[in-house]
């Protein structure tokens, strides 16, 4: 039952959980309820939307610039959905199910196992695992964040930077995502002052697309000469 | 009330997302700049919310504690700490300057 790609599933599982709990405290400091916060694991199921989501909100954003960045950032998911659909050839009834539980993790767990029946597995246990503990610590989350009263003092505004630090990080290989990020962080501060709060991450998105073009066609001019 | 129509209907777009990739032609996939246009995406959706929850204060610009915490994260994530505690030493960081008094 514990074959290699269960096992790496469930693993995964257990230490993404835990940063549910960080996300259940920084959906309260937010302001969201309990059961509000929940919903949003439960039914949203991507951390980092979840965590664009509730940073808009906290920084005074309105529903629709939050709506935005979340469903901005959500959108590899999709990508993820076509690549498990060509690597796992699931039937088609199973496609709705497995939507809910495509998620950066269910496609690195399934894509890293080498036997096609292990992928399948891979990907269901990671899947499944991460649902269960995120859920659970969000909830965790929740419940501690209610109770702390002065978040500044817990420096949980902090815990929010290094969260979306973190979640950076690792996309941060070679120098044109090292560009794109500086080039989205400067636009940024640059708009902060002129539009209301959670508009400059939306520009920043679609400035970082332009800037991708733009190294893109820089790049095979280069390549070409 | 507002704030729950807006996390259900987040919910069902990122729910929309998800399914929309199993059900898109296959030779979407071929085309290597989808990939890489939703990571350049990413990659400043991410940057800008990184600037904003450090600097942003409504529609002004605040240095305050949480550079500390952006560098505290920074050097956690240099020695390759896991995600749970870079997210812990930001906040560590962000404690300690307001246990120093600073703002």
């Amino acid at each position: 039952m514990f074959t290699p790609g269960v096992r790496t599933g469930l693993w995964v599982g257990l230490a993404t959980g835990l940063y549910g709990i960080s996300f259940g405290a920084l959906a309260a400091v937010a302001g969201l309820d309990i059961p509000q916060t929940c919903a949003l694991s439960l039914l949203m199921f991507t951390g980092g939307s979840q965590f664009a989501f509730i940073g808009v909100l906290a920084g005074g954003g309105s529903g629709l610039a939050a709506w935005s960045a979340a469903s901005l950032l959500g959108i590899r998911n999709g990508v993820y959905g076509m690549q498990l659909k060509a690597l796992l050839h699931p039937p088609a009834r199973l496609a709705p199910v497995m939507a809910q539980f495509t998620i950066d993790e269910s496609m690195a767990v399934s894509s890293a196992q080498a036997d096609p029946a292990e992928r399948k597995r891979g990907f269901w246990a990671a899947g499944l695992a991460v649902f269960v503990f995120w859920n659970l610590a969000t909830l965790v989350g929740a419940l501690a964040g209610n109770v702390i009263g002065d978040v500044k003092a817990w420096g949980l505004d902090g815990a929010a930077v290094a969260a979306f630090c973190g979640l950076l990080w690792p996309l941060l290989s070679g120098r044109k995502p090292v560009a794109i990020a500086l080039v989205a962080a400067l636009f940024t501060l640059a708009a902060i002052g002129f539009v209301p709060p959670g508009i400059p991450i939306l520009i920043a998105a679609a400035v970082s697309l332009i800037a991708w073009q733009l190294l893109d066609r820089a790049g095979k001019t280069g390549a070409s000469e | 009330m507002r704030v729950w129509l807006w996390i259900l209907f987040a919910s069902v777009t990122a729910y929309a997302t998800k399914f929309a990739g199993y059900l898109l032609p296959r030779k979407w996939l071929a085309n290597p700049s989808v990939p890489a246009i939703t990571g350049a995406a990413t990659v400043g959706l991410l940057a800008a919310l990184t600037t904003t929850s450090a600097l942003a204060d409504g529609q002004s610009i605040l240095l305050d504690s949480r550079l500390l915490a952006l560098a505290a994260a920074l050097v956690a994530l240099r020695l390759k700490a896991p995600f749970i505690a870079v997210v812990a030493i930001g906040a560590l960081g962000a404690a300690l300057g307001r246990m120093a008094g600073l703002p």
